[in-house]
């Protein structure tokens, strides 16, 4: 006991490391334990995605797109692997923080994290990585996969790199949102069932936006996962439907807007403090 | 990353009028104000809804007080929340750690919230889990665990950032009796090392043995708060549990003794402790009574907490009824 009285005097006064320092061991630790959950229940996390896109280029690429003319100059098939992809990257972003965040609640250590030192935005940031690696771990999975069933080239990949990065924190921060205010399993069900899934469905994942008529095309441009899947889809083909300029503006609109809300609300503690 | 203003004799804990109303207007706590001295072990006491845990919970950042004032060596909660959690470890009444995860993962974990790089972060959580007798189960999943082992545990995870402060809420409870005389000795050694402890138990004589100061806490205000020593000095009223020979028929009058027959074989005597033994045994022995052993009833805390509680503030001073 003698060494451990002498390491705790030392400890008591002295300064050990500088609070940035410290800030990064604590950001660094939350996010290797999000990869760390998800690599762990893998069946769950990375091939549910990977078995469902499969389909979607089965039924979707092959069977119907054969059907289909071509689109902005390409087929089917590779017209609607962006989107796929983008689709993949958002729900599973979505679902990770989601899942995790509220089974940290329900299972009480996330009191481990608020009994902490560490500052708001911390927590938020770790947490945030943790679902944009998965989200970028699947959409290269989903990615990969479509390279068997048609072939690709990358035309801009700064444009596809930063806007897969831009939707998948924007949906990681809509996530965190959602895990804090819920208190049972089904609040973090109902947003994806009835918000995240129309939206993406009618984002122009599977067809181009010009191709609807009014009012609905001008609805469509309501809908924020519409300039994500354009903005990825100018990357990796390089067609949109919108401006690119205005899905930039848009993605880094939602995105300050929504980790302004995230850490306002960690800051008070809503869901978490009494 | 102590604080460079706090000198020796800043108390590790300040409370000044610290209350708290909760959403649904039960005030939980009605301006309590305490201090512990550095290096005390400390006993926080109150019956089930006290107000405890909601102490704990302002100290611990995980409740946001109302109103009032708290600081731990001298670092205000308001002021500066992360200095403050430096200071602390808190091993909470209800288990709170990610049981899909192992006890290393955990303890590394933690650490690594409080800024403990990883290479410090393992060395302490092998040291640790060692002299809590966890190693061998290091790298289980914690659902595996007893539950004095997950107790054990959350003792393990509170070290991790060497706290000045060490709050235990309700540590031992559903441990037995083995584990938690081990589970005791670590902590006393932590606390002849510095460590402040403040302990919340419902084994009164634990806190007892164990405490040199105490505070009871009753409907969200402290009603004593003085040292073990003080508070056991105003009790002058003993209770012995006498066995007996014999039947228990008829009972002798004894000047300042309470005598009661429990069973047949079982008496009770309630007196002043001032008051000499002989001449009860005497007047017993000449009824033709023989005792046969004899021990106290309760221990002495538990009789004053009783009475404190249940007369509150009002009878402050007046415990040795």
């Amino acid at each position: 006991m003698n060494d451990l009285r002498t390491e705790i005097a030392i400890n008591a006064g002295a300064s050990e490391f500088s609070v940035a320092r410290a800030n990064a061991v604590a950001l660094y630790t939350i996010t290797r334990r999000e990869v760390r959950r998800m690599l762990r229940i893998w069946t769950q996390t990375l091939i549910p995605p990977a078995i469902t896109m499969t389909l979607y280029f089965v039924i979707f690429g092959t069977l119907i797109g054969r059907r289909i003319g071509m689109m902005h100059g390409f087929t089917y098939m590779q017209y609607i692997v962006p989107g796929l992809v983008m689709m993949s990257v958002i729900t599973n972003s979505y679902g990770n923080i989601t899942s995790s965040f509220f089974g940290s609640k329900f299972g009480r250590y996330v009191e481990e994290l608020l009994a902490s030192p560490m500052p708001s935005w911390v927590v938020l940031t770790g947490y945030v990585a943790g679902a944009v690696l998965r989200g970028l771990l699947v959409g290269g999975i989903v990615l990969g996969i479509s390279l068997f069933f048609t072939s690709l080239r990358v035309a801009h990949p700064l444009v596809a790199i930063s806007t897969v990065l831009l939707g998948s924190t924007i949906f990681s921060l809509a996530g965190f949102i959602n895990a804090m205010f819920a208190r049972k399993f089904d609040d973090i069900a109902i947003v994806p069932t009835f918000v995240l899934t129309p939206l993406t469905y009618l984002g122009g994942v599977f067809y181009s936006v010009n191709m609807l008529g009014e009012p609905w095309h001008t609805v469509s441009l309501v809908n924020p996962i519409l300039y994500m899947v354009n903005a990825f889809r100018f990357g990796v083909l390089g067609v949109a439907d919108v401006p690119l300029w205005i899905a930039y503006l848009v993605m880094c609109g939602f995105a300050a807007l929504l980790a302004a809300i995230a850490l306002t609300l960690l800051h008070r503690g809503v869901g978490l403090r009494s | 990353m102590s604080n460079p203003a706090a000198s020796r004799d800043t108390p590790a804990l300040e409370t000044i009028d610290l209350r708290k109303t909760y959403s649904n207007g039960v005030q939980a706590l009605r301006g309590v104000s305490l201090r512990v001295a550095p290096g005390d072990f400390f006993a926080l006491l109150g019956p089930n809804g006290a107000g405890k845990s909601t102490l704990i919970g302002i100290l611990s950042s995980l409740v946001n007080p109302t109103s009032g004032e708290a600081r731990v060596f001298g670092i205000s909660i308001h002021a500066d929340r992360g200095g403050v959690m430096r200071q602390i470890g808190l091993v909470p009444q209800e288990l709170n750690f990610n049981q899909f995860e192992t006890p290393f993962e955990i303890c590394v974990n933690v650490a690594g919230f409080y800024g403990i790089p990883r290479r410090i972060a393992c060395a302490r959580a092998e040291r640790y889990l060692n002299e809590l007798r966890l190693w061998d189960k290091a790298r289980q999943p914690a659902r595996m665990l007893s539950g004095g082992m997950k107790r054990r545990l959350m003792i393990a995870r509170a070290m991790m950032n060497e706290p000045r402060l060490l709050i235990l809420d309700e540590p031992t409870a559903g441990v037995d009796i083995e584990i938690r005389r081990s589970m005791w000795q670590f902590i006393s050694a932590i606390n002849r090392a510095g460590t402040t402890v403040i302990l919340t138990t419902h084994y009164l004589e634990e806190a007892e043995q164990l405490c040199r100061n105490i505070a009871i806490i009753d409907h969200g205000s402290i009603v004593e708060n003085t040292s073990m020593r003080a508070l056991l000095g105003k009790l002058d009223v003993e209770t012995f549990v006498l066995d007996i020979a014999g039947a228990c028929v008829q009972l002798p009058e004894v000047p300042g003794v309470k005598l009661t027959c429990v069973d047949d074989h079982t008496l009770e005597a309630e007196m002043s402790k001032q008051h000499d033994l002989n001449s009860l045994f005497a007047a017993l022995s000449a009824r033709g009574i023989t005792v046969t052993s004899m021990r106290n009833k309760t221990n002495r805390l538990e009789e004053l907490f009783v009475r404190l509680v249940e007369h509150g503030g009002s009878e402050k001073g007046k415990v040795a009824a």
